[in-house]
């Protein structure tokens, strides 16, 4: 928003001064949003009805049966599945808000007073964390068979 | 507030523009993945409908179209029915903040590069639903692969871009494009690849593997899972799955070259040669948006190139990859910024 108006061409949306108001900003991606998903929703109806409208809805059980390469499904597909997949979710939110909170410290970088002082608190932020990552590597968290 | 009226107006505009553009760029691209596909293995690609075959996106659109709905009778019908929705919306709300041209954005809010990565992740959510609701064991391994997949990839995506946030001091688009303007010596042109290159390699991987493309597409791997999350999807719903794929492609492409490309700034040396012959006009509004299209057409066609030339990765290996490769890599990148960044701020 900060940039809203400013810049080589002198277009300023419609002459509507919008400053510093942040919220305003995301008034556009809102309506986007709105008229991507009514885009969606029509799409998805329209299949609907053209299925049935040009009379190609002639439903079989072979046909509406859950595919297994041609064969009688052998049992329900959902099943317990590998605890991997657990595993990679817990490590993903673990790693990813270290992620997030290095995003802040990489904007303001530059604005640290000796540059040198930002730069050295991250090092050792990283250390801590890679002293994790050592660990759950050792434990084969991070190996698939 | 008189002018809210004209502000709605140009906002809907902008909206309609992006939106033609996009699901434009998807037809396009269709198309070029065929024929470059075709060309590739030494054949001809889509022929006949239209000159070159240029038409025969269009063509499959309509068939699709009018195909018959089926919904299989043992699926969660509304997961089902909601589920090629929750993949196409994210992947075309990516494109809210990426500048095409100066202020040719949706919306230039002040994190524009957490607003992309974060949606761009809530695609995942789509493809897991429809491998939940499929209840076929095919889409469900689908499904978990690729969940496991984008979320270990995110993580290296998310690093990767520090490098770039430490030189451009700012989450906004339009402030990372700016930040690259200028020249190294008249003629290296400032652009994010060159002091970020490692940072470029290990977002570019990333978006690889983020956008299910084919080194990496294991969670719809033909000759194993059949077509993965959406083997029991037929019609349009199928081809929403699709487009969502195309489109999440072309906002990768999009993002790489914002960041690291420079986005909307002409090219060194040959672009003021060619923006020297036309009118003023043209170069102030259709020149920015020119350049970053072109610079965008290059890594779509890189996104082909890469499917028909590297085979697929094995899952063990694609995890090992993402965990112990990429993420050492993207930490290894801060590092070494942090200390050019200091030595260069000193």
């Amino acid at each position: 928003m900060v940039s809203f108006c400013a810049g080589p061409s002198s277009f300023s949306e419609g002459g509507l001064i919008v400053g510093e108001n942040l919220i305003l900003g995301y008034l556009p991606i809102f309506i986007f949003l709105l008229c991507i998903f009514f885009l969606g929703a029509v799409m998805l109806i329209a299949s609907q009805i053209f299925g049935y409208v040009a009379g190609r809805h002639y439903p079989t059980d072979e046909k509406s049966s859950t595919y297994e390469c041609g064969m009688i499904p052998i049992k329900d597909a959902r099943q317990r599945f590998d605890i991997r997949f657990y595993l990679v979710a817990m490590l993903f939110i673990v790693f990813d808000i270290e992620v997030v909170f290095m995003y802040p410290w990489a904007i303001l970088f530059e604005k640290f007073d000796p540059v040198i002082f930002g730069f050295i608190e991250m090092v050792i932020f990283i250390v801590i964390l890679l002293l994790g990552y050592v660990y759950i590597w050792r434990k084969g968290a991070l190996s698939w068979r | 507030m008189e002018n809210i009226g004209l502000y709605l107006l140009i906002i809907i505009l902008k909206i309609i523009g992006i939106i033609t553009v996009a699901l434009g760029g998807v037809t396009v691209m269709n198309w070029v993945e065929r024929k470059v596909c075709g060309h590739i293995q030494h054949r001809h690609g889509p022929l006949y409908v239209g000159p070159l075959g240029i038409f025969q996106p269009i063509a499959d659109g309509l068939k699709l179209f009018l195909k018959e709905d089926i919904t299989p009778t043992n699926v969660d019908r509304v997961l089902f029915i909601a589920a090629p929705l929750m993949a196409f919306v994210p992947a075309l709300l990516t494109f809210a903040v990426i500048p095409v041209g100066p202020h040719l954005m949706i919306s230039d809010i002040n994190i524009g590069l957490v607003y992309i990565l974060s949606v761009s992740s809530l695609g995942v959510f789509g493809i897991v639903m429809a491998g939940w609701a499929s209840n076929n064991k095919y889409a469900l391994l689908g499904g978990l692969r690729s969940s496991a997949q984008m979320i270990s990839y995110e993580i290296s995506l998310g690093l990767s871009v520090i490098g770039v946030l430490m030189y451009s001091g700012s989450l906004s688009m339009t402030k990372i494009v700016m930040a690259q303007q200028g020249l190294w010596f008249g003629f290296i042109p400032k652009w994010f690849v060159i002091p970020q290159f490692l940072g470029f390699i290990l977002f570019l991987v990333a978006a690889f593997a983020e956008t299910n493309r084919l080194p990496f597409d294991l969670p719809e791997a033909e000759s194993e899972l059949v077509a993965g999350y959406f083997v029991e999807y037929g019609s349009l719903r199928w081809a929403m799955f699709m487009m969502a794929e195309y489109v999440a492609m072309i906002s990768a492409s999009c993002v790489v070259v914002t960041l690291f490309f420079g986005g909307w700034l002409p090219l060194p040396v040959i672009g003021p040669m060619i923006e020297g012959l036309l009118p003023a006009g043209v170069v102030l509004y259709a020149m920015p948006v020119v350049w970053f299209l072109s610079k965008v057409a290059v890594f779509m066609f890189f996104f082909v190139w890469v499917r028909w030339t590297f085979p697929r990765l094995r899952y063990d290996q694609l995890m090992s990859l993402g965990w112990k490769v990429l993420l050492p890599l993207a930490i290894f990148n801060i590092f070494i910024s942090g200390i050019l960044r200091v030595i260069q701020l000193n």
